[in-house]
């Protein structure tokens, strides 16, 4: 069998998987599974952008997909106008504040000679700058997270369509990515991966509780859609009657339709990425980045500056996933902080990369779809086949309630498992690379 | 006497939590230290084997707990603690020999092994989950304090309490011994000798008879000892809950790089100083300052410098600077 036609297979297979789905389950499951698949294919492809082509070791995916949950909110949100005339300029004026003092201070460092004086100049800089910087800031949250705690009590977002979110999702989690990138890389690859962790802690650490944000673990909910309501087509003469005539009740079908719409921006935005990701793969660019990554010492004696390189491609993959993140809250229709977690939103994309094949941008896909549906359908699963095992225990028996209790948990086990197997015995992946 | 009762207060808000905490942080860091000393990997799956050993502890506290085993004042995990520290190396020699062994062979690149030991921290996690739950457990028993507050107050007629947790007393006690040992045996014997050669040069080592399989199953040894200490101390400290865990990770491997990774004497500076500054910058300092400053500059706000959300973010901007100022560490560890 060719190559092409065994990656084409796969990805029936895929298709077939959620089509029975849509059998045996629900429709609705079916493309519920289906549009997460998209999105994490897009995450996929962020982190096979930054360990596929350069050897880049990403484990803060969670906080640049967060990022971009952040995004939605900051553009399609209604302003909050009581609460800037109360606080916000206050707000922006304390965060300036707070930048002035880093890029004063990175001046400082800059220009002086090492000295003593150097030392100290800097610290007394730091020292009175983040008490200024306090002292402004702190009055302008307590005015902002005053005004109506109950429903708003944040500075609200830019009232524009939540289609913008996306982008900026990326140009957030991009600039995020510059800061760590500038620190981490160019030192050894255990430190980025370490840098990355502890960025993703911080953004989660921000967004739960700067309420003035985006209100914090209160969440932000009812997001504006960029598809229509379902009340709204219920309503529409016309489309209850396309839907009778395709033998759905209108309930049914608007939910369905919904859905379908979300899938198609979503497949549309992944054609998009994965294009482009595919002729960067078959550019000279793509070319040099994966001779860096296979030799380093090599790249760099041909005049490659790595630093730079490895800066430029960390940061284009860290935007995907903070597109990634904000289609994500976008179809959810809210942002909650607490949900994001580390084993879900950063080792589960890893899982993703490796087992679809790292390097090859449709093994990246195809492992986004893959591990998704399995990470879905492991649950149902796991407790179907815990109630298999534990049926000839006794009703009511602690043992049996406890195994039950815990089959949830199966999810990371099956997914710890399938990602050794996968690194021990094939490597390369599902679809290896080229 | 106003100054008297501000060194109180800080020693119970502020001294007494860090030093517990860092000699917490400084086993945990040990351990980290020691597998990419040797074994020459950052281990991802730290944490979930910090909390396997808790877990183990846990059961086995139970168990002795059912039997009606006690120790008197101190609390019945640390009779369990040997049993953890069994259950444990059993699981860590285990995972090397069918996972880990074979890249090593290989001689394969860090990072894969970094990629590996994300996935034995899954399998671990969702193993521990699936034993205990994902909830919280307190398992502490026996004496609550070794001096409790008002003891305190009436002991020395002070406006300010000392409150000493047993478990806090226990922590330090156990950390200054188990650094005592761990020390004498790399510097003393002849296996630490041999420990300490082949993390300084593998070829050399190699060559001059050094044998590679139970250097690296000595390591995974002191390194399933030194993660169930410091998960049980934790543990008893606070209390356990396999995510917090997990997340004890980034404060550790902070503590282990500002020291410098591959240096024991860096792992237990690091673990001081990340716990130092964390309980320093998110303390409310208030009431201290209120006893030292004269009545006119007493604070209204409660002078705290960040809020306690924010605790990894100082152990993350600790590790930026060392990173950008000091890539080796403060011990100079391992070169970049």
């Amino acid at each position: 069998m060719s190559p092409a036609m065994k990656n084409t297979s796969l990805f029936a297979l895929v298709a077939l998987m959620i089509v029975v789905t849509g059998f045996v389950q629900s429709w609705n499951t079916a493309i519920l599974i289906l549009n997460m698949g998209l999105i994490s294919a897009i995450m996929a492809l962020g982190v096979n952008l930054q360990w596929g082509f350069a050897g880049l070791f990403n484990v803060g995916v969670m906080g640049f997909v967060a990022l971009g949950g952040l995004a939605t909110v900051l553009v399609s949100m209604p302003p909050t106008p009581e609460a800037w005339s109360a606080g916000g300029l206050q707000v922006i004026a304390g965060l300036l504040c707070g930048v002035a003092v880093i890029v004063i201070t990175a001046m400082v460092l800059k220009r002086m000679k090492k000295s003593h004086l150097r030392t100290l100049l800097v610290l007394t800089i730091l020292i009175v700058g983040f008490f200024v910087y306090r002292a402004v800031f702190d009055g302008g949250v307590a005015a902002v997270e005053a005004v109506d705690p109950a429903s708003t009590g944040y500075l609200g977002g830019l009232g524009l369509p939540i289609l913008f979110a996306w982008p900026m999702g990326g140009v957030l989690a991009a600039g995020a990515a510059w800061i760590i990138g500038k620190t981490a890389l160019g030192l050894r690859s255990d430190y980025l991966a370490i840098a990355t962790l502890g960025i993703a802690e911080i953004i989660l650490a921000v967004m739960k509780n700067e309420d003035w944000l985006a209100r914090g673990v209160k969440n932000v909910s009812g997001l504006p859609r960029p598809v229509p309501y379902e009340i709204d087509l219920q309503k529409d003469a016309g489309f209850v009657e396309q839907a009778a005539s395709l033998g759905l009740d209108p309930v049914t079908a608007s939910g369905l339709y919904i859905k379908l719409s979300y899938s198609m921006l979503f497949a549309g935005v992944l054609i998009l990425i994965l294009v482009m990701a595919q002729l960067a793969l078959n550019s000279p660019w793509g070319r040099m980045m994966r001779a860096i990554r296979d030799n380093e010492v090599a790249a760099e004696a041909m005049g490659k500056d790595v630093t730079r390189r490895h800066l430029q491609i960390f940061i284009l993959g860290s935007a995907v996933c903070g597109i990634a993140g904000a289609m994500m809250t976008t179809l959810d229709g809210q942002l909650i902080p607490t949900s994001y977690q580390p084993l879900r939103f950063t080792f589960l994309v890893w899982v993703m990369v490796i087992v679809g094949g790292s390097g090859n941008n449709f093994g990246a896909v195809l492992g986004g779809f893959l591990i998704w549906f399995f990470w879905v359908q492991v649950e149902p699963i796991g407790l179907w086949l815990m109630q298999v095992i534990t049926s000839p225990l006794a009703e009511g028996s602690a043992l049996k309630e406890h195994l039950i209790e815990s089959a949830a948990h199966m999810r990371l086990l099956t997914m710890g498992l399938l990602l050794l197997l996968v690194l021990r015995f094939s490597p390369r992946g599902l679809i290896p690379e080229r | 006497m106003d100054f008297l009762n501000a060194i109180v207060a800080l020693s119970n808000f502020v001294l007494i939590p860090a030093m517990a905490y860092g000699s917490q942080l400084a086993l945990g860091a040990l351990g980290v230290t020691l597998i990419y000393g040797i074994l020459r990997f950052s281990n991802f799956a730290h944490g979930d084997t910090m909390a396997f050993g808790t877990m183990a502890t846990i059961l086995f506290t139970w168990w002795f707990q059912s039997m009606g085993l006690h120790l008197g004042p101190l609390p019945t995990a640390l009779l369990a603690l040997p049993f953890g520290i069994l259950a444990t190396m059993a699981l860590v020699l285990f995972t090397d020999r069918m996972v880990y062994r074979f890249y090593r062979v290989q001689k394969a690149k860090p990072v894969i092994l970094v990629i590996v030991s994300i996935g034995v921290m899954f399998i671990m996690n969702g193993f521990v989950r699936f034993i205990i739950g994902p909830g919280d457990q307190r398992f502490a028993d026996g004496e609550r304090f070794i001096i409790s507050a008002r003891n305190f107050k009436e002991l020395t007629g002070l406006r300010e309490g000392l409150a000493i947790k047993t478990t806090q007393g226990i922590t330090v006690v156990t950390a200054v011994i188990v650094v005592i040992a761990l020390f004498w045996f790399l510097n003393r014997t002849r296996t630490g000798k041999s420990m300490r050669a082949y993390s300084d040069n593998e070829d050399l080592a190699l060559l001059s008879g050094i044998n590679p399989d139970r250097v690296v199953m000595v390591t995974w040894l002191l390194v399933a000892a030194l993660a169930t200490i410091a998960g049980v101390l934790y543990g008893l400290d606070k209390s356990f809950k396999p995510f917090t865990y997990f997340q004890l990770l980034l404060p550790i491997f902070a503590s282990a790089i500002v020291g410098g990774l591959g240096s024991p004497l860096g792992a237990i500076a690091g673990g001081f100083i990340i716990a130092f500054s964390e309980v320093f910058i998110t303390y409310a300092w208030k009431k201290v300052l209120g006893y030292i400053l004269p009545e006119s500059l007493e604070p209204s706000s409660l002078v705290q410098l960040l809020s306690t959300d924010y605790k990894f973010a100082v152990s993350f901007v600790i590790l930026l600077i060392v990173l950008l100022f000091r890539p080796t560490g403060l011990f100079r560890g391992k070169s970049v």
